[in-house]
């Protein structure tokens, strides 16, 4: 079996988000940034998946340069190989343009189960998913918090607004997991050694047939044209509890003023 | 300007059209002529209510393939409909059925998209969303594509309102995918939820992952069953099981407006804030000072939840 997992280099998301007023961007720093945290569920279930069912794992990234370091980080939990779309003519994507990208290398590794996250841990606009799948016309089974597979069909049950539904799909499918679904494997040193080694195949856009025009801000049909810093006008009163507790009086107090007690 | 035609996908709850796509009634009707498409196995009052709530035309296809929520036939029914005669825009809620069925049809029909709207404008042909960025950046985002444009608008972005009038109805047949249908539901199960309902209520005590373990949380639903108060999470301890998705607050769970809002071991992630940032107090209590949620709060506890909690649940009682 082989299982494809879309990886995401990200800003932090523990660290607050800053956006360059002039490029409107968000300010995506390097040495600040991470392996998507949502998509390392993506990995694990692709890697228990192999595990029980033999096969390979191979993850899919697009993104700058220096999102070799979460691709490694990707390497180091158990992915075999990994494809790396960066081109400087990349930048500005939209959410269509990247579903396009990832379609195009998912027709040339013909994997039998593509995994995802929801959403990624930045934008959350959960998209590129359910683009791919529509673009690439495979079943789509999303929110999924257990996947079984068995022959050449997928049992998997998914999330719903008051409960949970479970479905069935011929392969190849692809799947967007939820954090239920496995709690992520953390990179031993030999993984990390390893992960050194491996291979990522790097290519750009003109290798995976997608022309300039059709690349990043000139192929984006969703443009952000103004953006505004929303004045908070809180004046928070920040009090250090010792341990004690004792800052429990100034929660009671406030309670009170609100007319919550 | 209010010549456009605007689609509302909606979705059925229980017996009734989904209380978020009649809120997006409200703005396609400030847009121009508001429709609806309504796809289901039995669609009740469902029509009357739209067309109470503005639609002009329902497109309505009852079909048992709908029973169970399957994205594929949706996309497949609907891509036809707005291939005939595509509206300007169509409004998608902020529902997982809706995100899975705009996300397909955009790749499908090829489509840029817009995610997470809080306002929807046009200025001439140009839609312009405003989306938030962060707690404290919003954009002004413009699609430029053939219609119809495809944009998901966030809850209580727009107020439901009942206008009188009935809508017409266009019935029509379910669309098989080409490549048939694939995924079968094999079972539906509903989860009771227990307690106050997180978007009425006036107090609301949310744990996040800050509690440490499941066992934990138990903290947070003592707090709120003093206060008479409503129980929520963050989308991490969701994620991670402790809790079920009902509870969620955030951008992919419910907005909520609460007069108190007291965050308990939540960060503050973007994601969270965009669904409690307009409560009109907030109380975080978390042992990070540089937790995000802090710039949100009214008043903040640098400190440990698991100590004040009990602490303060024992004292609210007392003063009861």
């Amino acid at each position: 079996m082989k299982v494809l997992v879309c990886a995401k280099f990200i800003p932090d998301p523990n660290l607050p988000m800053t956006v360059d007023q002039g490029s409107k961007r968000l300010v995506r720093d390097p040495a600040q940034s991470i392996l998507d945290p949502g998509d390392e569920f993506g990995i694990e279930a692709a890697l228990k998946l192999v595990e029980t069912h033999g096969g390979e794992v191979v993850s899919v990234t697009m993104g700058p340069d220096s999102a070799d370091a979460g691709i490694r980080r990707a390497m180091a939990m158990g992915v075999e190989r990994s494809i790396h779309i960066t081109d400087p003519a990349l930048e500005g994507s939209d959410a269509l343009t990247t579903a396009n990208v990832l379609a195009n290398v998912v027709r040339e590794e013909q994997p039998d189960v593509i995994i995802c996250a929801t959403e990624s841990t930045d934008a959350y606009t959960g998209m590129v998913p359910g683009a791919m799948a529509g673009i690439l016309d495979m079943p789509q089974l999303t929110f999924v918090r257990s996947i079984d597979v068995n022959g050449s069909t997928v049992k998997a049950q998914r999330d719903i607004e008051n409960g949970y539904q479970t479905v069935t799909a011929a392969l190849p499918v692809l799947i967007t997991v939820t954090a239920s679904i496995a709690e992520p494997r953390y990179p031993s040193f030999k993984g990390m050694m390893q992960a050194k080694k491996k291979p990522i195949d790097t290519r750009d856009i003109a290798a995976i047939g997608l022309s300039a025009d059709a690349a990043g801000e000139a192929g984006a049909r969703e443009r952000v044209t103004d953006m505004r810093t929303v004045e908070i006008q809180k004046q928070t009163r920040l009090i250090e509890d010792d341990g004690s507790g004792d800052s429990v009086d100034e929660i009671v107090a406030y309670l009170k003023q609100v007319q919550a007690i | 300007m209010a010549d456009k035609r605007v689609l509302v996908w909606t979705e059925v709850a229980g017996d009734a059209p989904h209380p978020l796509s009649l809120e997006l009634l409200t703005a396609a009707r400030e847009l121009g002529t508001a429709e609806a498409a309504l796809f289901c196995d039995s669609p009740s009052n469902c029509v009357d209510t739209l067309g109470q709530h503005g639609a002009s035309t329902v497109h309505l296809c009852n079909d048992g393939v709908f029973a169970g929520f399957v994205a594929e036939p949706h996309v497949a029914t609907l891509a036809k409909l707005v291939s005939e005669n595509p509206p300007d825009l169509i409004l998608f809620p902020s529902t997982f059925p809706a995100r899975d069925v705009m996300a397909r049809l955009a790749g499908t029909l090829q489509s840029g998209v817009i995610a997470n709207a809080t306002a929807v404008s046009f200025d001439g042909d140009s839609l312009i969303a405003t989306v938030g960025y962060g707690a404290d950046n919003e954009a002004s985002v413009t699609l430029d594509d053939q219609p119809p444009l495809l944009v998901q608008v966030r809850r209580k972005a727009y107020a439901a309102e009942e206008v009188g009038g009935s809508a017409e109805v266009n019935e029509i047949p379910a669309v098989t995918p080409d490549s048939g249908n694939r995924v079968q539901v094999v079972e539906t199960v509903q989860e009771e939820t227990e307690g106050m309902n997180l978007e009425d209520a006036s107090v609301i005590v949310s744990g996040g992952r800050g509690l440490g373990k499941p066992e934990n949380f138990k903290l947070v639903e003592d707090l709120a069953a003093q206060l008479n108060a409503a129980v929520g999470a963050s989308r991490a301890i969701v994620d991670a099981g402790w809790v079920p998705y009902s509870y969620q607050v955030g951008q992919t769970g419910k907005t909520v407006k609460p007069s108190v809002y007291v965050a308990a071991g939540i960060s503050g992630a973007i994601q969270h804030v965009a669904g409690m940032g307009n409560s009109q107090h907030v109380i975080a209590i978390n042992n990070d000072p540089e937790a995000p949620i802090f710039e949100m709060a009214d008043l903040g506890i640098v400190g440990d939840a698991l100590t004040i909690l009990p602490k303060l649940t024992e004292r609210v009682q007392s003063e009861k």
